[in-house]
C-alpha cells in the first residue's frame, strides 16, 4: 500500500476514465485496478495521507521502538543505536520476587472485574426491558447511565470521601451496626472489593444500553407466541431474551476475557497508596514506576511487552474458542 | 346502523385488549419483584451522587462533622467561592477547555478524512488500510515506546502532546465509516460527479451536511474523553501552567494538596482544614457539571452511535 502513496502526486487533473481505459490493454490485473481507483480518486488518497500517518508515527513506530526491551537503551545512541542484551531484561523481571505478585494482582484484578461487571448490566437490562412504565423506566435509565461519563479522578475522589473513615457515610453507616469504623483504603484486603465494585457503579447502566439494543431488536412474535402457549415472563425471559442477547454478551465477554492482562493503568494508579501496594500494585502501575519514574527505559518495555503478547494470544484463544462453542466471535 | 356496528367493534376490541394484557398471579409477582430490583439499583446509583452535591452546599464545619447525608445542612455557597476564586483550578478550567476543543476539532477532521474513504468501494486498498487500523486495537508497542516517540518529535510538556498522541480513536473510524457506507446511496456520488463535483466537493457540500449526527456522535465522545483524561497529562506535562483540570483535581482531592498559604495561629488551621474538606466536594461537582449537563441531551445519540458502530464490518 505504501508503494502506491509514493507514487501519487503524480496526476493533478485526472484524465477522463474513457480516456485511460482507451490507452490501457483490457486486462484489469489488481495493478492496473488500483492504478486506475489511484487516478480518478486521488484526492480520496489525499485525505487519507495525514490520518494514516499519524497511525504510523504513533502506533507502529512505538511497535518497532520496543526493540529496546531487548537492549540497554541509553538516550543518547537512541533505541536502533542501543546495545544489544537479548532476554536479559525478560529474564530479570522473570526473576524479580515481584514478578508473581504482579501476575497474582493483575490477573485477580481482572477476572474479578469481569465476572463481576458481567452479569449485572444483563440483569439490568432484563429488568428495565420488562416494564412498560415509561417516565420510571427513562429515569432509571438515565441515572443508572449518569456515572460513565464521569472522570476517573472524579470517581476514584467520590470512593475516597464515600469510604473515609472520619467524613465518609459508609462508616457512618456500618457504625450504627455497632461496627467500629474501617480504613477501607488502608488495608490491602479491600483494595479489589472497592475497585471492582466502583467499576460496576460506574458503568452497569452503560453496558445495559447495549443489551437494551439487542432485547430491542428481539421479534416481537416469538413473545407473542410465547405467551399464547402460556409462558410466564420468567419463562419468556429464559427461553426468549436470553437466547437474543447471546451474541451481543458472547463479543462482551470475548472483548473482557481478551484484555484480561490489560486491566487500565489510571484508576489502579489513582487507589493505590502505600498502604495497599501489596494488592494495588499490578503489572501497569508496575510499568509507569520502573519506566517513568525510575528511568528503566528497556526493563519497562520489556515488562509492557510481555503483557501486551499474553495478551494477544488471550484475546485470540478466547474469541477462537468462542467461535468453536456459539458460533459467534468478533470477526465473522 | 353503522354507528352502533363501530361502538359494538370498539368494546369487543378493548375487551379483547384486557384479555390478552391480563396477566397470572406469578407474573404480577414476579413484576413487583422487577421494580423493587430497579429502585435498589436507582438508589444504589444515586446516593453518592447525592452525598456529593449535598455536602458540596453544606457549610464547612457541618461537612468536616460528617453531618450532612442528603441534604445541605447550613447551606453555604463558600465552597465555590473558594473554588472558583483559585487561580490554579480556574487555570486548570481553562486548560481543559483548550483541549477538549482543540482536540475535538483534530480529531474529528482526521476520523472523516479516513473514514469516508474507507466507506467508498471504490477507493482499492480500504480493506488493508482497515486491517492496519484494528491491528492498533490488538497490540501495542507499550507506555516507554510511545513516549520515546512523542519525545522524539519535541511534543513533551507543549499542549500538542494532549492533542495529537491520541488524536484518532479506531472505534470513532469505524462508526463514521459504518454511518456513510449505510446513509450516503452510490447513486448520489453518481448523481454529484455527472454535475461536475470531484471527491473532496462531493465530501464536503453532500456527505457532511447529511452526515451531522454522526459528526454530532463522535464529536462528543472526543470531547468528553479529553475532558476527562488525565494519563497523557501526567505522563507528558511537567508545567503545572499546562495542566488540565484532571490532573488539578488529582492533586487537591487525591494527594490533598490544597492551595493556599499556611496559617500560623491554630483556629485559623482548623478553618482552612474543614474549607478544604468541604472544597473537595464542590471539586466534583465543578468539573463534573459540564458533562452532566449535556449528558442527557446526548445520551439517546451516543447509544445510537455506539450501537452503529456495533455493526460488524
Amino acid at each position: 500500500m505504501s508503494a502506491t502513496f509514493e507514487v501519487k502526486p503524480a496526476p493533478v487533473a485526472p484524465a477522463p476514465p474513457a480516456a485511460a481505459t482507451a490507452r490501457k490493454p483490457p486486462r484489469t490485473s489488481r495493478r492496473t485496478q488500483a492504478w486506475r481507483s489511484l487516478r480518478r480518486h486521488w484526492q480520496l488518497y489525499l485525505l487519507v495521507v495525514v490520518p494514516l500517518a499519524y497511525f504510523v508515527i504513533f502506533k507502529y513506530v512505538p511497535i518497532a521502538n520496543a526493540v529496546i526491551a531487548f537492549k540497554n537503551y541509553s538516550p543518547i545512541k537512541g533505541p536502533w543505536g542501543s546495545d544489544w542484551v537479548g532476554f536479559r531484561n525478560f529474564e530479570l523481571f522473570f526473576q524479580n520476587p515481584v514478578f508473581w505478585t504482579l501476575v497474582k494482582n493483575t490477573f485477580l484484578l481482572s477476572v474479578y472485574t469481569v465476572l463481576a461487571s458481567f452479569p449485572i448490566p444483563i440483569i439490568l437490562a432484563i429488568a428495565l426491558n420488562e416494564i412498560r412504565n415509561g417516565r420510571f423506566k427513562k429515569l432509571v435509565q438515565l441515572v443508572t447511565y449518569a456515572p460513565y461519563f464521569i472522570s476517573t479522578v472524579v470517581v476514584v475522589s467520590m470512593t475516597i470521601l464515600v469510604l473515609s473513615p472520619r467524613l465518609g457515610f459508609v462508616n457512618d453507616a456500618i457504625g450504627l451496626f455497632g461496627v467500629p469504623s474501617v480504613d477501607f483504603l488502608g488495608k490491602p484486603d479491600y483494595f479489589r472489593h472497592i475497585y471492582v465494585w466502583s467499576d460496576v457503579w460506574q458503568t452497569t447502566g452503560y453496558s445495559a444500553v447495549i443489551y437494551l439494543a439487542a432485547l430491542s431488536g428481539i421479534d416481537p412474535a416469538l413473545h407473542e407466541s410465547a405467551r399464547i402457549d402460556g409462558a410466564s415472563r420468567l419463562q419468556r425471559i429464559r427461553n426468549v431474551d436470553l437466547p437474543g442477547i447471546m451474541p451481543t454478551a458472547v463479543i462482551i465477554l470475548v472483548l473482557g476475557v481478551g484484555n484480561i492482562m490489560s486491566i487500565g493503568f489510571e484508576k489502579a494508579f489513582l487507589l493505590q497508596n502505600p498502604l495497599n501496594t501489596a494488592q494495588s500494585e499490578i503489572i501497569a502501575t508496575y510499568v509507569y514506576k520502573t519506566g517513568l519514574l525510575n528511568a528503566d527505559f528497556s526493563m519497562a518495555t520489556a515488562i509492557g511487552l510481555f503483557n501486551s503478547v499474553i495478551n494477544l494470544f488471550l484475546l485470540l484463544g478466547v474469541n477462537f474458542a468462542a467461535k468453536r462453542i456459539t458460533g459467534n466471535g468478533l470477526w465473522s | 346502523m353503522s354507528v352502533t356496528l363501530q361502538g359494538f367493534r370498539r368494546t369487543a376490541e378493548k375487551r379483547s385488549e384486557r384479555t390478552t394484557i391480563e396477566e397470572t398471579r406469578t407474573d404480577r409477582i414476579f413484576l413487583i419483584g422487577v421494580r423493587i430490583m430497579l429502585w435498589i439499583a436507582l438508589i444504589v446509583v444515586a446516593v453518592p451522587l447525592v452525598y456529593i452535591v449535598a455536602n458540596s452546599f453544606s457549610s464547612p464545619s457541618a461537612v468536616s462533622a460528617g453531618r450532612v447525608l442528603l441534604w445541605p445542612i447550613e447551606p453555604s455557597l463558600q465552597a465555590y467561592k473558594t473554588a472558583l476564586g483559585d487561580p490554579q483550578i480556574m487555570r486548570g478550567y481553562l486548560n481543559s477547555f483548550i483541549y477538549a476543543v482543540g482536540g475535538t476539532l483534530i480529531s474529528v477532521t482526521l476520523t472523516i478524512a479516513i473514514a469516508y474513504p474507507l466507506s467508498r468501494r471504490t477507493f482499492f486498498g480500504r480493506n488493508v488500510i482497515m486491517s492496519v487500523l484494528i491491528f492498533t486495537m490488538l497490540f501495542s508497542g507499550g507506555l516507554i515506546p510511545t513516549y520515546l516517540v512523542v519525545q522524539d518529535l519535541g511534543l513533551l510538556n507543549t499542549r500538542w502532546a494532549m492533542v495529537i498522541p491520541s488524536a484518532i480513536g479506531v472505534w470513532q473510524v469505524i462508526i463514521a465509516r459504518t454511518f456513510f457506507r449505510s446513509t450516503i446511496p452510490d447513486e448520489l456520488y453518481e448523481a454529484a460527479t455527472i454535475d461536475g463535483a470531484s471527491d473532496l466537493r462531493f465530501l464536503w457540500s453532500v456527505v457532511l451536511p447529511l452526515s451531522k449526527p454522526v459528526i454530532a456522535v463522535i464529536a462528543l465522545m472526543y470531547a468528553i474523553f479529553q475532558w476527562n483524561s488525565y494519563f497523557d497529562a501526567l505522563i507528558y506535562l511537567k508545567d503545572p501552567g499546562l495542566y488540565p483540570l484532571q490532573i488539578v483535581l488529582r492533586n487537591v482531592l487525591i494527594l490533598n494538596q490544597a492551595g493556599g498559604p499556611a496559617s500560623q495561629n491554630l483556629a485559623q488551621q482548623l478553618e482552612q482544614q474543614q474549607l478544604a474538606n468541604v472544597l473537595k466536594y464542590a471539586l466534583i461537582v465543578i468539573s463534573s457539571l459540564p458533562v452532566l449537563i449535556i449528558y442527557p441531551f446526548v445520551a439517546r445519540h451516543f447509544t445510537k452511535g455506539v450501537m452503529v458502530g456495533a455493526v460488524k464490518g
